[in-house]
């Protein structure tokens, strides 16, 4: 049984030791001449703008959560479309009573004006 | 009614109280924010009636489930006597719980609609984690109920102690369910599958070759359920949850979350596991007597009523665990019958310090309560009651409660158990009795505001848990004959011998499965 696990563990020690590897070379040879512009945080060539730092809208939480709900009710669609046939009409009656109650939580998020963006 | 599971049908009648609740809990959902729009916050009255109404329907079913008899099949969910007695102490629980908040939303100007489904919903979680005989229904039943919980600890946004407190929870509930999928994870490697009714032999098997998962499993799964029935070592939370939670979700949470906790720990340990009782009984022994004395002596110096009562009811789960330990039949029906009686003195009891408290749950500390018994006889005499039931005082029901642990601790040996059950019982009558002091032998001072006249449903059901705590207290004879057929059905339904099963089998079992073969299991050391 443990045979099955030494290749997971190659993989593991192989990740680790080059990255220890890469980042030790690099502090061993390189040289330690801080300046400001080399300190500054890459914005993809262009000259940094502004603060990293911003504080972000509470908005983007409750599309966040919406997501995950609707994204998780996806999930558990996807098995039962596979399984479809062997389930039958109860398999489809249960899958819509799902997906009702699902759609009242939708109803009610946008009723509460959770879909607003403003 | 004989079900078997050939009909799909049968699946919903089984799940009847749950549906009828959930659908409730939907219609209020959609009922509530459809009628008064995003502009305004007040619900209507009908709201918090019909919710309370659906409860009753609930029981209802829950009564009907009575007549259901399951005879083949090993079911994900039960639906024997002790589904039927939890369910109705979770029902009355929530019954209960929403009078005494009826008061305490409209004081504070909350988001009635979304309270009442939010408790709706966590019903729903307690009684499906009654029910549950496959470790993975436990876990979700649990989690339904959790999170429910965790926003209703937080319900009263703009007060800090309440984001405070449901936050802690939330935190802590989250490692402790990850316990508990751990080690759910663990017993299933260890025995092929997750459904109670099958695992018992395999369980047998994994003790006798001294299977580590076993013993890893049942140890992971004690620390997740230790969390949700705060037994000590997994206790920090309760104080701080309790104390910040809006008191009448606190008064709820308390009794149904900590019932359903207790019923899915009888199921799983003291039926499922008994094979591997070596693995558990001294281990939960170590955590009833710490959480019978901890507590005790921590309440000891509280000043604040609240949190005084949070730290009493951990105490409480540990007498509670006193049954659960002694794993007889006689315990199992002993910690069913406390587990109702507890329901009926914890939500009393908070409800009336939150009366006290007042607006914005400010006035808890032990002086607010001086003069209490003159200036508002009734409810100081309801009060008595229910500090009297709490610490186990003669006419009570937390008396009989008491003496059936004690009788189901002593018949199965753990005399250690009983004793330390009595000592702290001793101690713990200091700190209910102070109350009591405070209320009859202190003036109130003139400058003190009077709490109010509370509102009707508050009176109604102070009235019926007071009344309820005297009748288990004096004729308890129809609750302990209850709660005895409802501890006895769970070891004599008939379970599935398959052990060449394989695990392709594990869980969900649909028609054409392996008949069951009547063979009870052995039913613990002593019956």
């Amino acid at each position: 049984m443990t045979e099955s696990y030494l290749g997971i563990v190659i993989l593991g020690v192989i990740g680790v030791a080059n990255a220890a590897f890469l980042l030790g070379i690099s502090h061993l040879l390189g040289t330690d001449r801080p300046t400001p512009a080399k300190a500054a945080p890459y914005e993809s060539g262009i000259t940094p703008l502004g603060d990293t730092r911003s504080r972000f809208s509470v908005k983007f939480y409750i599309v966040a959560m919406l997501f995950i709900v609707f994204d998780i009710e996806t999930i558990f669609f996807l098995p039962w479309a596979v399984a479809y046939r062997e389930l039958g009409l109860f398999g489809f009656v249960e899958m819509l009573v799902f997906l009702l109650i699902l759609a009242a939580g939708l109803a009610y998020a946008w009723r509460k004006g959770a879909l607003e963006w403003d | 009614m004989e079900i078997d599971f050939v009909s799909k049908f049968d699946y919903l009648l089984i799940l009847l109280p749950e549906v009828v609740l959930s659908a409730a809990a939907l219609v209020l959902l959609l009922g509530d924010v459809f009628q008064r729009g995003q502009e305004s916050s007040q619900s209507a009255d009908w709201v918090g009636l019909t919710a309370a109404g659906s409860v009753l329907a609930a029981a209802a079913a829950n009564g009907f489930l009575l007549t259901l008899e399951v005879t083949s099949g090993a079911p994900m969910i039960a639906a024997d006597a002790f589904r039927v007695t939890a369910n109705f102490i979770f029902l009355g629980a929530t019954f209960f719980g929403l009078l005494f908040s009826f008061d305490w939303l409209e004081r504070e100007g909350l988001d009635k609609g979304e309270f009442y489904v939010l408790v709706l919903l966590a019903t729903v979680g307690m009684m499906v984690l009654g029910a549950a005989r496959d470790l993975i229904v436990v876990f979700l039943s649990l989690e339904l109920m959790s999170i429910a919980v965790y926003v209703l600890t937080a319900f009263q946004r703009s007060d800090p102690r309440s984001s405070e407190a449901g936050l802690k929870y939330f935190l802590i509930g989250a490692f402790a369910s990850a316990f508990l999928l751990f080690g759910i994870a663990f017993l299933y490697g260890a025995t092929g599958t997750t459904n109670l009714a099958r695992v018992v032999p395999r369980v047998a098997e994994a003790a006798a070759d001294g299977n580590v998962l076993l013993y890893l499993g049942t140890g992971l799964l004690l620390v997740g359920f230790g969390f949700k029935i705060s037994a000590v070592p997994f206790h920090m939370w309760t104080p701080d949850a309790y104390e910040g939670a809006p008191t009448p979700v606190t008064g709820y949470m308390a009794a149904g979350v900590k019932a359903a906790a207790f019923a899915a720990l009888l199921r799983v340990l003291t039926v499922e596991l008994m094979p591997a009782a070596d693995a558990w009984q001294v281990a939960l022994w170590w955590v009833a007597v710490l959480t019978m004395v901890l507590p005790n002596l921590v309440a000891l110096a509280q000043d604040d009523v609240k949190r005084m009562l949070a730290y009493s009811s951990v105490a409480h789960a540990g007498y509670l665990l006193v049954g659960v330990v002694s794993a007889n039949a006689l315990g199992r029906s002993a910690a069913l019958f406390y587990l109702a009686v507890y329901t009926l003195m914890t939500l009393g009891s908070f409800a009336v310090v939150y009366h006290v408290a007042g607006k914005g749950d400010r006035r808890r500390h032990l002086s607010d309560f001086a003069g209490l018994g003159w200036r508002r006889p009734l409810l100081g005499v309801a009060m008595v009651i229910f500090l009297l039931s709490l610490a186990g005082f003669p006419p009570t029901g937390g008396f009989v409660g008491k003496l059936y642990l004690l009788r189901a601790a002593v018949d199965a040996g753990q005399v250690g158990l009983a004793v330390t059950l009595v000592l702290t019982s001793l101690v713990a009558y200091y700190y209910y009795l102070r109350v009591v002091w405070k209320m009859y032998f202190e003036e109130a001072p003139e400058e003190a505001p009077s709490p109010g006249r509370p509102g009707p449903s508050f009176r109604f059901s102070a009235a019926v848990c007071a009344a309820g705590i005297l009748l288990l207290g004096l004729l308890p004879g129809t609750g302990i004959d209850a709660a005895d057929r409802a501890g006895r059905s769970l070891t004599d339904r008939p379970t599935v011998e398959s052990p060449a099963a394989g695990a392709t089998t594990a869980g969900l079992d649909g028609p054409g499965a392996t008949p069951a073969s009547p063979s009870s299991e052995s039913d613990g050391p002593s019956d």
